[in-house]
């Protein structure tokens, strides 16, 4: 678990990142910080391994207070993926991989025969263990930066915009992939990114913060949507407009699901009038950007 | 052309081969005082160049200084220092040093500064010391650009080395005063091609090491890289070390 407690950041030059932050990030759950550039988010991840430290307020990891960790100790205990995977240009994949492992005294060997588990784990051919950085593809290095993120087998992950920098194919294919492997690691995942989209599939908790590192919602993905706090979440989440603004038409046998500008969003299926909304806005976070929904719409008119 | 042949004449007249005057002795003299000249700038300039390339503070200063060092005339240095610590070698080792300093010093920082800083911020951010992230990152990647430094301070050094023969009987500069005393200008071309010689092969070896010291990850990719112009994160220091190399690849 890793609690703020009122946390500020200001930097030298007087930009005020982070205002009076308190937030509560559970335990083998994924906690999504999501907003706009200058939002702060990218500095509240990076307080969590002290990469940024606080101007006043404190953050715990279950209990412990960071500020008096050996910062180097303590970022060899946490994964990190940053966006263009960050790998060291000169090291080969496994070596990468092995890095942080080596670096807390394990042994070369073991070391890279873990690193090479570690690419089955990711989705990652073991021939690609030899070759350099350069040589693989946006996708395949962001895989191999999870890996190295997971080598420590950390209980916390943070990930900085990990799938920005590739094309929507390979993010819509990274994201699922994470999707699985927090199934099956169960690791308290931080994960900073602008795009409501991808906070709404992968988050269990979703905090939108808007500029100067302010809160403006915290909630399980269905509760911001149905509840949108104020004008600005309702605008930053899209509930007012295209996609999210779904309703209902009764044709004769059945109820369609109609967008805002009338385009065919999708069938309701089995229930009757009482539908609750919620259902509709789960459906649409489910493929969001899916083949599905909008082009279906568009085949229809 | 009469030129030529006194040269020749006196670059293959075995007396010139022998004896504490001869070409061999002077040759290793040379080469010799050069490579402790470099030894010692390099003692200085590196670990500088590596503490403003890795910190990022003192730069404008290094760049300053470096400036200022270029433009000191070498001979004018040479007779100060010799005015101040007397005839010898010791002048020549100082001016030199001098010398030899803002080429490698440049060579150790821009070696730091060219490398992506977020590669160096991944490094500690998975928890490299600052220790670690000077050994084991930028010292590889960096090593290029300060192998190139040291081979552009090699080439001034041993060309104006022959300046220690002004104060001292020493090294290969000194056919070049002699020859110009007793109007012998076949010794002082031969001096001079001589000089011109040790520095090509010097040259050469630098150039060799310079290739081979460029990490192989970091041109493994990098025809695919250009041609399918992905946005990869390292575009800054490829071309910078592309650029360090251009005087070896041919391509």
């Amino acid at each position: 678990m890793i609690e703020f407690h009122s946390v500020t950041k200001r930097f030298p030059d007087g930009t005020l990142a982070v205002d009076d932050f308190s937030l509560v990030l559970p335990s083998h759950k994924t906690t999504v910080l999501v907003g706009t550039s200058g939002s702060g988010k990218t500095t509240l991840l990076r307080m969590i391994n002290r990469m940024v430290d606080p101007t006043s307020g404190s953050i715990e990891i279950d209990g412990a207070d960071i500020g008096t960790l050996e910062p180097v100790k303590l970022r060899r205990g946490i994964g990190y993926v940053m966006q263009n995977s960050g790998l060291l240009p000169h090291r080969r994949v496994i070596d990468n991989v092995a890095t942080v492992p080596m670096l807390r005294g394990m042994a070369k060997k073991k070391a890279r025969d873990e690193a090479l588990a570690l690419l089955d784990t990711v989705g990652l051919d073991r021939l690609l263990a030899n070759r350099y950085p350069s040589q693989l593809s946006g996708g395949q290095q962001q895989r191999v930066g999870v890996a190295r993120g997971l080598a420590v087998n950390p209980n916390i992950l943070l990930m900085d915009e990990p799938f920005g920098a590739v094309d929507p194919i390979v993010r819509a294919e990274l994201q699922q992939e994470l999707l699985r492997l927090q199934r099956e690691l169960g690791k308290t995942v931080v994960f900073v990114t602008h795009d409501i989209d991808e906070a709404f599939l992968l988050g269990d908790q979703v905090v939108i913060l808007r500029t100067g590192g302010k809160v403006a919602q915290v909630g399980s993905p269905a509760e911001i949507l149905a509840n949108p706090i104020d004008e600005f979440v309702a605008t930053f989440v899209g509930a007012d407009r295209g996609k999210r603004s779904l309703h209902l038409e009764n044709h004769g046998d059945g109820d369609i699901v109609v967008d805002e500008t009338g385009r065919l969003a999708g069938v309701l299926v089995g229930s009757g009038p009482s539908a609750s909304p919620s259902t509709v806005s789960s459906e649409s976070k489910a493929g969001p950007r899916g083949p599905g929904a909008s082009a279906q719409g568009g085949d229809s008119r | 052309m009469s030129f030529l042949t006194e040269t020749l004449a006196w670059l293959v007249d075995p007396a010139n081969w022998v004896g504490a005057g001869g070409i061999p002795t002077r040759l290793a003299q040379h080469l010799l005082f050069t490579l402790v000249t470099l030894l010692v700038a390099a003692l200085i300039a590196v670990p500088t160049g590596f503490l403003i390339g890795h910190t990022g503070r003192g730069r404008g200063l290094a760049v300053a200084l470096s400036g200022a060092f270029r433009a000191i005339p070498t001979l004018g240095l040479l007779t100060l220092v010799a005015l101040w610590v007397g005839i010898g070698l010791n002048a020549p080792y100082v001016a030199l040093t001098v010398l030899a300093i803002p080429p490698i010093l440049a060579g150790a920082y821009t070696g730091f500064e060219a490398i992506d800083r977020k590669i160096i911020d991944a490094a500690r951010a998975v928890g490299m010391s600052e220790a670690q992230i000077v050994l084991k990152v930028e010292l590889p990647l960096g090593l290029p650009l300060l192998i190139g430094g040291l081979r552009s301070a090699t080439l001034q050094v041993v060309a104006t080395a022959t300046l220690a023969a002004y104060i001292a009987n020493f090294g290969l500069g000194r056919y070049l005063f002699e020859g110009l005393r007793i109007r012998d200008y076949g010794e002082m071309l031969g001096g001079s091609i001589l000089v011109i010689l040790l520095a090509i092969v010097l040259e050469g070896v630098f150039a060799l090491v310079q290739k081979l010291v460029v990490p192989r990850g970091v041109t493994a990719g990098l025809p695919i890289d250009i041609r399918d112009g992905s946005s990869r994160s390292r575009p800054v220091m490829e071309s910078t070390i592309e650029e360090g190399n251009s005087h070896v690849h041919s391509e």
